[in-house]
């Protein structure tokens, strides 16, 4: 398998992106760590004329903390983040959906920001952004811009970038005190596309719970702390209204019946984390 | 449609300075095995799955079928061919031949470069954590059994001589 010819362009900054993309538009695709990317492009299914290749942006290779929010730049390997030493204490949702994530090998070179850039309906890294409503940060000539990621997300591979938009950086939401976080997946083999994931976060008062890998996006809901006979159905209500389909690895019931079993799992642990964070 | 021009590709495979012609739309893996020979790397599913053309780009295991030539200019390449020294098995190599843990071999080239990169970062893994590393990997003959235990037991022998 070959991808078909393109011009590539090693990029030195964000401005020189922001001028590329500006200049080829939908033309273009910004290669970051290539993990969904040069999937397509052997496969033909994408045939871009150039490839902007930002993974060399020294200034764009970053993981910090910043205003109550985990900030990773376009260039920064999800390894990056994995492996880092305080992450459980940061964002420990990321902690527990890490292990879900395609392989070892794979997460050293993709990035954060491009897995929410392709936006598969199947991918943790999005569903964790969903759940703990998190932030884009897009840039372009005309300066940047900042939307939540409910407003990112639109549909099967689809976002709200602008084709001379570049993702400068993806905010994740730092742990709140007295919140459990917990992650639950289903693949047919360990590292596949989820079949269906579960994210949940529980706080004193809410209950927060994200679905990927059914609908065409990652879709949260947000409950009070429901008792467990309301809660089932509460649960039960939103996997109906999930639209699941068909398909070639399961049945829309398959599917429905996952979602109960992975959410209230998910529930109950992040709950009881949130008990042992309080205690 | 985009002009197919080459360019130079400068790395250092192995330890050596190479060069090599590429497009931009060359993969590693083809780069490596068509334009340096260095066919130890084996090519499978071309998209990710198979971890066959794992090789370590800046000591990083990484897929090369799901990387530009192009993307590796400049850096370190480091591939089966470098696992030997002077005609001696290293000792991941080693142990895989003590332990079976290979039959046709296809998959082996690969399995030994994320071994190598994963053994570095975590030197006294768990079985669970061998068989997380190694569920990037397809393996049809061996079962994964004799692979895990080479493994662990050059991750033990080398904690002994540490």
């Amino acid at each position: 398998m070959k991808p078909a010819a393109f011009d590539y362009v090693r990029l030195e900054d964000e401005a020189q992106a922001c001028e590329l993309l500006a200049r080829h538009g939908e033309e273009a695709r910004i290669l970051a760590g290539g993990q969904s990317l040069i999937t397509v492009l052997n496969m033909r299914l994408a045939q871009p004329s150039v490839l902007l290749d930002v993974s060399r942006c020294e200034a764009l290779d970053y993981v910090k903390v910043a205003g109550g929010m985990l900030e990773v730049g376009a260039a920064a390997t999800q390894a990056s983040v994995e492996w880092r030493p305080g992450l459980a204490g940061e964002v420990p949702l990321l902690t527990c959906a890490f292990p879900y994530i395609s392989h070892f090998q794979v997460r050293n070179r993709g990035t954060v920001c491009g897995s929410v850039a392709h936006a598969d309906p199947s991918a943790e890294l999005p569903l964790c952004l969903a759940l703990l409503g998190g932030e884009v940060v897009l840039s372009s000539r005309r300066g940047r811009r900042t939307l939540p990621a409910r407003d990112f997300f639109q549909g099967m591979l689809t976002t709200a970038r602008a084709s001379d938009e570049l993702i400068a950086c993806v905010r994740y939401p730092l742990r709140a005190a007295g919140t459990g976080y917990a992650f639950e997946e289903f693949s047919l083999r360990h590292g596949d596309f989820a079949i269906a994931a579960c994210a949940a976060a529980v706080g004193k008062d809410a209950i927060r719970l994200g679905v990927g890998g059914v609908a065409d996006r990652p879709t949260v809901v947000q409950w009070p702390r429901l008792p467990q006979r309301e809660l089932e159905t509460a649960i039960n209500d939103f996997a109906w209204t999930l639209g699941a389909q068909d398909d070639a690895h399961a049945s829309a019931a398959y599917r429905r019946r996952l979602v109960r079993q992975l959410a209230a799992r998910a529930i109950a642990t992040a709950a009881a984390r949130a008990q042992g964070d309080t205690a | 449609m985009s002009t197919e021009k080459t360019q130079r590709i400068r790395c250092t495979l192995n330890g050596r300075r190479r060069e090599g012609t590429a497009e931009s739309r060359m993969l590693l893996s083809d780069f490596l095995r068509h334009e340096l020979g260095a066919t130890g790397t084996h090519v499978g599913c071309e998209h990710g799955v198979c971890g066959a053309c794992t090789v370590r780009i800046d000591g990083v295991a990484s897929r090369s079928c799901l990387t530009l030539a192009v993307q590796v200019d400049g850096r370190g390449v480091d591939t089966v061919e470098g696992l030997a020294r002077d005609g001696e098995l290293g000792d991941l190599q080693q142990a895989f031949r003590r332990h079976h843990a290979l039959q046709c071999g296809f998959c082996t080239a690969g399995i030994l470069m994320s071994c190598a990169d994963f053994l570095e970062r975590v030197p006294d893994p768990t079985e669970q954590q061998v068989r997380d590393m190694l569920s990037g990997h397809l393996c049809r003959c061996t079962g994964y059994t004799p692979i895990v235990q080479a493994v662990l037991d050059v991750a033990a022998s080398r904690n002994k001589n540490t």
